[in-house]
């Protein structure tokens, strides 16, 4: 890849790769979250589904923020995951961390094939191809309900204990922790990528892709490389809600999760990673709210949320999250 | 064998007068609307209460649910989707999924979430022999009706002032405008009839296509590829597009049911990698 700041440590360049700062918001924000471990004992099935939600977001946000590709089967790799690490821990090796490696392993290949076919046309065919991606793995799941469990689910997935020390309890205790864990370390794996030279080269296609390109930013393999990375990110998403429920089923490839985190994430706000973290938790407490006024209609419900939300204008409602941050606080660079 | 193929046709055909409608929204506004199928499922249950509950006879049922839903679509345009044209895609996309989540879940609640059926006045329910080939009646019924929509479409298209207006909007809406046509206005009554027909289609297609809450979502891919693969320029092409992926289907499921809709999903990316703008397409004005 073409950019600049990798070959040449310019110092006009320097500034580019320089990390911002880790600000003092953001400290807040991931110790509310361990916090909540210990302030909430009693929600961490809730907590841990919304520490997956976040991670699932955003891995959508590095492309769909930071590359500029509208994915509608954003879940094929989410549910790749699942069932690689539910298969994995049931099959050959319990141990959960291994198994997170394989399944992210696993999407990210997937997600290396596939890649080539979203560098290609319109947003359209981007919309059809990758909804298309992930109806197929759909149907193969279906259809191999030999290994899959089909419709039924895989049942029967035994996790063993994390770092062969605590075990996984029903109450979602050790499962919080572990997906906050790996939500952590990934999300600021992200970050670095998102502030490096390459970052800024994904941002420069996404703003303007010809002009991308006549300054030497190889526009394919950018879009390839993040797009891969990306579906790594969706894999472990699913791996953790694999090994934290013990269960994968053909939901995990389902319409409703590509769409529903399209939504997370813009409710967050697309293109700033913490979109999909705050996105998440709006989104999973806005979930279990309107579940409980509708448990059977909850859906349409999510969808008028979704009409007003582009009614209004998702960039008013985004700018208004972060207007409720202190000025010195707000700042574009905030990751 | 043949009979495959005249199933094949019957249900292409009815895959275009569902689908048309949002060929024209793609290619007029560049909007990509995934909530088309919600006015399909909006004729098809007009007509399962018209005529299973009110008496209304079948037939008459018919253009009922092309003028209801046509009306639905020409409230719904200038309120609802207009203020979105030149929004990006991903508004549209979200918006759109919206909707069909609304739909899916208002007639979920309004008529439960079991399969609904529409019953067939006696002379469409047989079957009888052409030359050895098996027919369904009401196959043949459906090939007529669409046959004749796309005929008479074809010609509103090319021989009519409306139609070269709506030519033009879509080879360039600016220059359009500027020669004096109004594009909103065109697009309106496009908008409504597209709508219309998916309601029409919709209501011919309960019985084959099977109607329930989820119909929007089910159908919502078969719509897109007969818009991706027949490109949004012509009207031939979207038809070439549903006739194959409607014998494509049919075959399909004949020959290797285990695949499901596998194949047609294989097929549509191999294609839209091959010729990102339909297969059919002719390069746009733009």
């Amino acid at each position: 890849m073409g950019t600049p700041g990798e070959r040449s440590p310019d110092a006009s360049l320097a500034g580019f790769a320089r990390q911002p700062r880790v600000r003092a918001w953001e400290v807040a924000l991931w110790t509310a979250a361990l916090a909540a471990w210990f302030l909430l004992p009693r929600q961490s099935a809730l907590l841990n589904e919304i520490a997956i939600l976040a991670l699932f977001a955003v891995s959508l946000d590095l492309i769909l923020g930071y590359g500029g590709i509208v994915s509608l089967g954003h879940a094929a790799f989410f549910g790749t995951g699942a069932y690689v690490a539910a298969l994995f821990a049931k099959h050959l090796l319990p141990d959960p961390l291994v198994g997170l490696v394989v399944a992210i392993a696993a999407a990210a290949l997937l997600g290396a094939i596939t890649s080539v076919l979203v560098l290609r046309g319109t947003d359209l065919t981007r919309l059809m191809v990758t909804l298309g991606v992930a109806l197929i793995l759909y149907e193969l799941a279906n259809r191999f309900d030999n290994i899959t469990g089909g419709a039924d689910g895989l049942r029967g997935v035994v996790m063993g204990p994390l770092l062969g020390l605590f075990a996984f309890d029903l109450g979602g205790r050790v499962a919080y922790l572990y997906s906050l864990s790996v939500l952590l370390v990934l999300f600021f794996v992200a970050r670095r990528i998102v502030h490096s030279p390459f970052g800024y080269g994904l941002k420069a296609i996404r703003d303007n892709a010809r002009r991308a390109t006549a300054i030497g930013i190889g526009q394919n393999a950018q879009l390839a490389i993040v797009y891969t990375i990306s579906t790594a990110y969706a894999g472990a998403a699913g791996a953790l809600l694999a090994q934290t429920t013990g269960f994968a089923s053909l939901d995990g490839y389902d319409f409703h999760r590509s769409a529903d985190v399209l939504l997370v994430l813009v409710i967050g706000g697309v293109g700033w990673l913490y979109g999909g973290v705050i996105g998440a938790v709006v989104f999973t407490l806005l979930r279990d709210v309107l579940s409980t006024i509708t448990p059977q209609y909850w859906q349409g419900l999510i969808g008028l949320v979704f009409v007003v939300f582009v009614l209004v204008g998702r960039d008013r409602l985004a700018r208004g999250f972060r207007a409720l941050l202190p000025a010195r606080w707000r700042g574009e660079d905030a990751a | 064998m043949l009979t495959i193929l005249f199933d094949g046709i019957a249900y292409g055909m009815l895959l275009f007068v569902l689908a048309v409608g949002l060929a024209v929204t793609l290619g007029l506004m560049n909007f990509v609307n995934l909530a088309h199928g919600a006015f399909a499922m909006a004729g098809g249950y007009l007509t399962a209460v018209l005529s299973n509950k009110l008496g209304v006879p079948f037939l008459a049922s018919l253009p009922l649910a092309f003028v209801f839903v046509a009306a639905l679509g020409a409230v719904l345009e200038p309120t609802l989707y207009r203020p979105l044209y030149r929004r990006p895609h991903l508004d549209q996309v979200l918006f759109s999924i919206g909707l069909v989540f609304i739909a899916v879940a208002g007639v979920d609640y309004a008529f439960g979430a079991q399969q609904q059926f529409v019953r067939l006045p006696a002379f469409l329910r047989g079957r009888f022999e052409i030359a050895g080939v098996g027919v369904g009646a009401y196959r043949l019924f459906i090939i007529a009706i669409c046959g004749v929509l796309t005929l008479v479409l074809q010609a509103v298209l090319t021989r009519t002032r409306f139609g070269s207006r709506l030519r033009a909007a879509v080879d360039d809406s600016r220059v359009a405008s500027g020669l004096g046509i109004d594009v909103n206005k065109v697009f309106l009554g496009t908008f409504a009839v597209g709508s219309g027909l998916a309601g029409l289609g919709g209501a011919l297609g309960a019985e084959i296509l099977g109607l329930d809450p989820t119909f929007p979502l089910k159908f919502m891919i078969y719509f897109l590829v007969v818009v991706a693969v027949g490109g949004t320029t012509t009207i031939t092409g979207p038809l070439l597009a549903s006739l194959l992926l409607g014998i494509a289907d049919v075959a399909g499921k004949y020959y290797v049911p285990k695949l499901g809709a596998f194949i047609i999903y294989c097929v549509m990316i191999v294609v839209l990698m091959i010729r990102p703008q339909g297969l059919f397409a002719r390069p746009a004005g733009r």
